[in-house]
């Protein structure tokens, strides 16, 4: 449509200011695609109108994302990235930064918040299918979000420079050190120093400041413009475009604008709530959200009893814990950790079943999720603890810890709950898929 | 979407009144972004007042100490000295001090609490140079008419021993006088002129 | 409104969450008592002020701390100045000290660490960093065979000498062996000074191994406080301990309350327009 050719814009609820407004929206109409741009996302996007629960997290997520951008900037006004400073610089910010301490808790708590609104994310698109044909992209460029995410997080746990961010650094970047032949000189590169040093501390910052949330921000866009081109799964899994009215919007679609929008204002409404009790009342989350070990600076010569990731990070590093040396080398650990995570890309493949939403799944399927579920939880708490949490088994099983069998043992279910798949999804009893949404 | 009538006042209301709690919760929520803008603790140290002691200081004679980053003169001005000031009432632009560029106190004919200690901000109100002490000894170079005073050695500008500028000088205005109060008779607390401990 | 399959996994979920508390095991042996400190009482808060300065503030450094910021404690300037000052710097400062790194790893063995956020990093399961110090500073006892004649039941072989002894008096440390886990459990339990409850695997003579429990407790010895006033002096200093590892903390509590009501009010808006919006979709 020609700019020239564009209906003015009209505005009724402006009140006395509608000629002004109208008239300005309708100059920059004319020169960018705002109108188009506002109906097909906003006001002429039909998505499903049984959304549940679940779908509040994607909403949610890019709300975080906003969140920790906002405070990293002005942490960033008052951060220095030097090793000498760092620590100090973080305690600065704390006490004689006027409103410091609220935008680094808001900025500490929006970390973990943004893994449990992604992971939470993630889980209704394993329930409702929402990785099936034609959304397989859509998925794709959200696990590629996920993979940034985690680098965000990596990168950024490094710059308080307490112990946990420099002793957890120097694990993670000697895993590098495991790949064969290459290993020491990729982590000497990555590290810019033979140990984790301030030439580490000052790339990582960079890193984290902009090179990754500038990924990060376009791999967003490109998540939702994936979705917009297709439309959104629903609860049932069934397609609302393969019915439409007279005009040709889905019979069980409303529009996103105003229908979601005022729904996630509601539910941003809530997660903020939520998101309050525990910034302005346990920041430290138990130790998991802010640990304790970190208000201890960095020394390079005193290595903490116990390291252990991020919360979010430990059932990946469960899987690398449980996988034994093989041929001197703890690689195939690495390996293991590497593929657990990556494995999610191929679940659109992996799924062979003829309904997409777990309300129609079988028994089969829904004992599977429900396993993986559990046993990704257990392997979650495992990461956080020293491997004799459990104490040992007898003679009999070699005096072996407990926690690393079972860790061990969760490590196979979790990769035979996506290598099975083809096989138990397709056999699976499935019921029939309704024909037009229910609630 | 169904065809019943939507209650227009309704939503309307709640469309505001959502608005006007959720703008200030925005508003609320700004206030630390903002806030954490304004001089921190560090800086505000970095800027507390500084006591000089002036027992030592000769008549004739000047001490630098530095505040907020910046030089302050005190000089413990000679009766001839002062008699300089009052000679260069004609040779300079603003005699009378209009321009607030000193405390109340300060607003007199030497510019100063006590009339034979000067406290003078070092920094050219042209470019902010630090400009050089020319005693009244000093008008082989800086000419018969000169009574003493101040030498801005960048682009020539003069300034008498109260801290006036002279007229035909780049600089527009007098020199700076801090708040400064006294402790005493031989402290100088500069930065700081509230009464009481 | 809740689907089938929604409910199964929340089963699921609850069942794993169970497996979770009897997996967790607290630390054998050192149990921290709570220490009894109220963050709202000024007074005590002054007194451990005083107390840090007085007795740590010597090696330790709080170099994150400014002292003006004790102003939080209901203190003017002038008296910070006066009373808590002993290096002439300006109250707008950071409280460090003048020991040198190098120095002190010679003398002690180990920097004296800093300790503004010292209490932030003791918490573990076993208790927040507050009880920690709170038990710590309670565990000193004489022990000829360290360098600095004094060793500790929550910090073994620490290279801190015990700075309050003067307040304290000589403290020892008297051992009881027990065989059954109840008697040793029972002692503990009664024990009025800190205690330590370890279990032994003791090799007797005939080749066999047998269990046996000692009961570590402090004796106190004889200062110029008596133990109850010892006690409430360590109260003090930690609850000061405390407050420095986050000044900010009792005003982050208050506006949170605020907050929440703000988005509280908020809900209730939200709620009511979506509602508004959503009665015609059926």
């Amino acid at each position: 449509m020609a700019a020239a050719d564009k209906q003015p814009v009209t505005i009724t609820s402006a009140g006395p200011l509608n000629g002004v407004a109208s008239g300005l929206l309708t100059w920059v109409d004319q020169r960018f695609p705002l109108m188009s741009m506002w109906r097909d996302h906003l006001s002429e996007y039909y998505a499903p109108k049984n959304f549940n629960f679940w779908y509040f997290f994607g909403a949610l997520s890019l709300f975080v994302l906003v969140l920790q951008i906002t405070t990293g900037i002005f942490l960033t006004m008052n951060y220095k990235p030097d090793a000498t400073q760092a620590f100090a610089s973080v305690e600065y910010i704390m006490r004689d930064v006027w409103g410091g301490w609220f935008i680094r808790y808001m900025h500490s708590t929006g970390a973990s918040a943004f893994f449990i609104c992604v992971y939470l994310h993630m889980f209704r698109g394993l329930m409702y299918g929402s990785y099936r044909k034609p959304r397989e992209l859509i998925w794709i460029f959200g696990m590629l979000i996920y993979l940034c995410l985690m680098a965000e997080a990596f990168f950024g746990y490094l710059l308080p420079w307490g112990q946990m961010s420099y002793w957890g650094a120097q694990v993670i970047v000697n895993l590098f050190g495991s790949v064969p032949f290459i290993g020491e000189d990729l982590s000497v590169w990555i590290r810019g120093d033979y140990v984790v040093s301030d030439a580490t501390l000052n790339r990582f910052f960079a890193f984290h400041v902009i090179a990754v949330p500038l990924v990060l921000l376009g791999l967003v866009a490109a998540h939702i413009l994936a979705l917009h081109e297709v439309g959104s799964n629903n609860p049932d899994g069934v397609e609302i475009k393969a019915h439409k009215d007279a005009a040709g919007h889905p019979l069980d679609g409303i529009p996103f604008h105003p229908y979601y929008t005022v729904k996630d204002l509601m539910g941003v409404s809530v997660f903020l709530i939520v998101f309050s009790i525990i910034m302005f009342f346990m920041p430290e989350g138990g130790g998991y959200f802010l640990e304790y070990n970190n208000f201890i600076p960095a020394d390079p010569l005193k290595t903490p009893p116990h390291i252990a990731p991020v919360w979010y990070f430990t059932p990946f590093y469960s899987i690398l814990r449980a996988v034994p040396p093989m041929f001197n080398s703890q690689f195939p650990g690495v390996i293991a950790m590497g593929v657990s995570t990556l494995i999610f890309f191929l679940l659109p493949w992996l799924d062979r079943s003829p309904v997409r939403s777990i309300r129609y799944k079988g028994p089969l399927f829904r004992a599977a999720l429900t396993t993986f579920v559990i046993v990704f939880l257990i392997l979650g708490y495992l990461g956080t603890e020293p491997t004799n949490v459990w104490g040992q088994f007898g003679a009999w099983l070699g005096n072996a810890d407990r926690a690393t069998v079972v860790a061990r043992i969760g490590t196979a279910i979790y990769f035979l709950f996506f290598l099975l798949m083809p096989w138990y999804s397709k056999i699976d009893k499935c019921k029939p898929e309704p024909g037009r949404v229910t609630w | 979407m169904s065809d019943q009538e939507v209650d227009k006042g309704k939503r309307g209301f709640l469309i505001g009144a959502t608005g006007v709690v959720g703008g200030i919760a925005a508003a609320a929520t700004a206030v630390p972004f903002a806030g954490s803008m304004l001089p921190s603790e560090r800086a505000k140290a970095a800027g507390a007042p500084v006591e000089a002691d002036i027992s030592q200081l000769a008549p004739g004679e000047m001490q630098i100490v530095e505040w907020r980053g910046k030089p302050v003169w005190i000089v413990n001005r000679t009766k001839e000295m002062l008699e300089g000031i009052k000679k260069s009432d004609g040779q300079v632009s603003d005699p009378k001090s209009e321009v607030p560029l000193q405390p109340e106190y300060a607003k007199n004919e030497y510019r100063s609490i006590r009339p034979e200690i000067a406290v003078i901000e070092g920094v050219c109100s042209h470019l902010g140079c630090s400009p050089q002490f020319k005693s009244v000894e000093a008008k082989g170079e800086m000419g018969a008419e000169w009574n003493g005073g101040f030498f801005c050695p960048c682009h020539g500008s003069k300034f008498d021993f109260a801290g006036r500028v002279f007229s035909g000088s780049p600089a527009p205005v007098n020199l700076k006088v801090p708040p400064y109060k006294f402790v005493g008779d031989n402290k100088v607390v500069i930065g700081d002129d509230s009464k009481g401990a | 409104m809740v689907s089938p399959s929604v409910k199964r996994f929340m089963r699921g979920l609850a069942l794993a969450a169970l497996l979770i508390p009897a997996a967790v095991q607290a630390n054998e042996g050192m149990r921290l008592q709570s220490a009894p400190i109220n963050s709202h009482d000024v007074a005590s808060l002054q007194n451990g002020a005083k107390l840090f300065v007085n007795y740590c503030l010597n090696c330790h450094s709080a170099g994150y701390m400014r002292y003006n910021r004790l102003q939080d404690l209901g203190l003017t300037e002038q008296q910070i100045r006066d009373n808590l000052i002993f290096t002439g710097v300006k109250v707008g400062e950071l409280m460090k000290v003048a020991m040198d790194k190098k120095d002190a790893k010679d003398w002690f063995g180990a920097p004296p660490p800093d300790l503004t956020v010292i209490t932030r990093s003791r918490s573990s399961g076993a208790g927040s960093g507050a009880d920690w110090v709170y038990n710590y500073l309670r565990g000193f006892y004489r022990d000829s065979s360290r360098p600095t004649g004094w060793n500790n039941l929550v910090f073994e072989n620490v290279g801190m000498p015990h700075v309050l002894w003067q307040l304290s008096g000589q403290n020892t440390l008297e051992k009881k062996e027990f065989g059954r886990h109840e008697e040793a459990e029972a002692a503990f339990i009664a024990s009025k000074t800190l205690s330590r409850l370890e279990k032994v695997n003791a090799d007797g003579g005939d080749g066999k191994t047998s269990t046996r429990y000692v009961l570590s407790s402090i004796v106190p010895g004889r200062g110029t406080l008596s133990s109850v006033e010892y006690d409430k002096a360590v109260v003090d200093l930690v609850n000061y301990l405390d407050y420095m590892g986050e000044p900010a903390r009792l005003q982050r509590r208050q506006i949170g309350i605020y907050a929440l009501l703000a988005l509280g009010l908020l809900f209730i808006f939200a709620f009511a327009l979506k509602k508004a919006y959503w009665k015609d979709v059926h």
